[in-house]
């Protein structure tokens, strides 16, 4: 069944206090060269029958409306498993 | 006649019935909702209780905003129905676009219980009119995910046109832009807030205050949607 992946980001120019947390357990560690570690949110849909043009503006409607809010989030990336991306 | 105050009850509400008492003491009928209904059975004002709906999985609130009721609750609140948001409800009226902005995690990411002093900034919306617009009170805020967050424009639009209902006061306990605890939206039928006000409205079980658990500031709120009630007819 094909699968459809969205990835969510908080914001760039917003606090994640995710990533922040996990950056200091970096630098606890000696890994202290990786800097701003952000968490976001990969959601893989899997579609019943093909990916047509419908289904891809269907899933960016999903992606943009319901996955994501973009008051704090951004959709980085939609891909549609049939080799682009959009 | 009695005024019948829904409280909508979501998988993983945990304040509903404490908001239900609320009403109840202040001489209002509270009337049980349910998220997965499309009735809101002519209630006068409706609760959005405070919980983990959903687990908060997606966002804090978001799945309970596209539940079935919340179709009804979008349509009430566009007509001037009081509608009050706590904690989760504020995480979903925001979700469901009836105020601005977002909530995330807190800032020190941790959760948080504490008892809040807060301003009241605006004491002329239907659920803060028997407050005094500056007054301080105290009433219990928990939370995980209660970082007010928006942009710059809509924080200045927020400020200018004084939507912001209640500012955290002493201690930020959380992030929040501009320490904002609660908005109201234009009409100021619509209130959401991160802390509790249903957790103060009887002496013996509110914040502690000048006395042991004698905190009873949140029933104000309570008191001020009846009033809003007896003006709009």
């Amino acid at each position: 069944m094909p699968t459809i992946v969205v990835n969510v980001m908080p914001k760039a120019e917003l606090l994640d206090p995710q990533g922040k947390a996990t950056t200091g357990a970096l630098d606890r560690l000696g890994h202290g060269k990786f800097r701003n570690v952000r968490i976001g949110k990969r959601f893989e849909l899997e579609v019943d029958g093909p990916i047509t043009d419908e289904v891809k503006a269907e899933a960016r409607e999903i992606a943009e409306q319901i996955l994501s809010n973009s008051v704090i989030e951004d959709v980085v990336d939609i891909d549609f498993a049939d080799g682009g991306a959009a | 006649m009695t005024a019948r105050v829904g409280v909508i009850t979501f998988p993983g509400s945990l304040d509903d019935r404490d908001a239900a008492r609320a009403i109840r003491l202040v001489g209002a009928e509270p009337v049980a909702l349910w998220h997965g209904d499309h009735d809101l059975q002519g209630v006068d004002a409706v609760v959005l209780p405070g919980g983990f709906s959903y687990g908060d999985y997606l966002r804090a609130g978001a799945i309970a905003a596209f539940s079935p009721i919340m179709r009804e609750v979008v349509d009430a609140a566009n007509s001037g129905t009081p509608v009050l948001g706590i904690c989760n409800g504020f995480q979903m009226l925001v979700e469901a676009h009836l105020l601005p902005g977002g909530l995330i995690r807190n800032a020190h990411q941790q959760f948080i219980r504490r008892d809040q002093k807060l301003i009241v900034e605006n004491a002329e919306t239907a659920w803060t009119a028997e407050f005094t617009a500056g007054e301080e009170i105290v009433i219990p805020l928990k939370n995980a995910d209660g970082g007010y967050i928006a942009d710059e424009e809509t924080l200045k639009r927020l400020e200018g046109e004084g939507l912001v209902a209640f500012r955290y006061a002493g201690v930020n306990p959380n992030g929040s832009q501009r320490d904002i605890a609660g908005l109201t939206n234009e009409r100021g039928n619509v209130v959401g807030l991160m802390p509790h006000p249903e957790h103060a409205v009887e002496p013996g079980f509110g914040p502690d205050t000048h006395r042991v658990r004698s905190g009873v500031d949140g029933r104000r709120v309570f008191t001020s949607m009846l009033n809003s009630l007896v003006a709009r007819v």
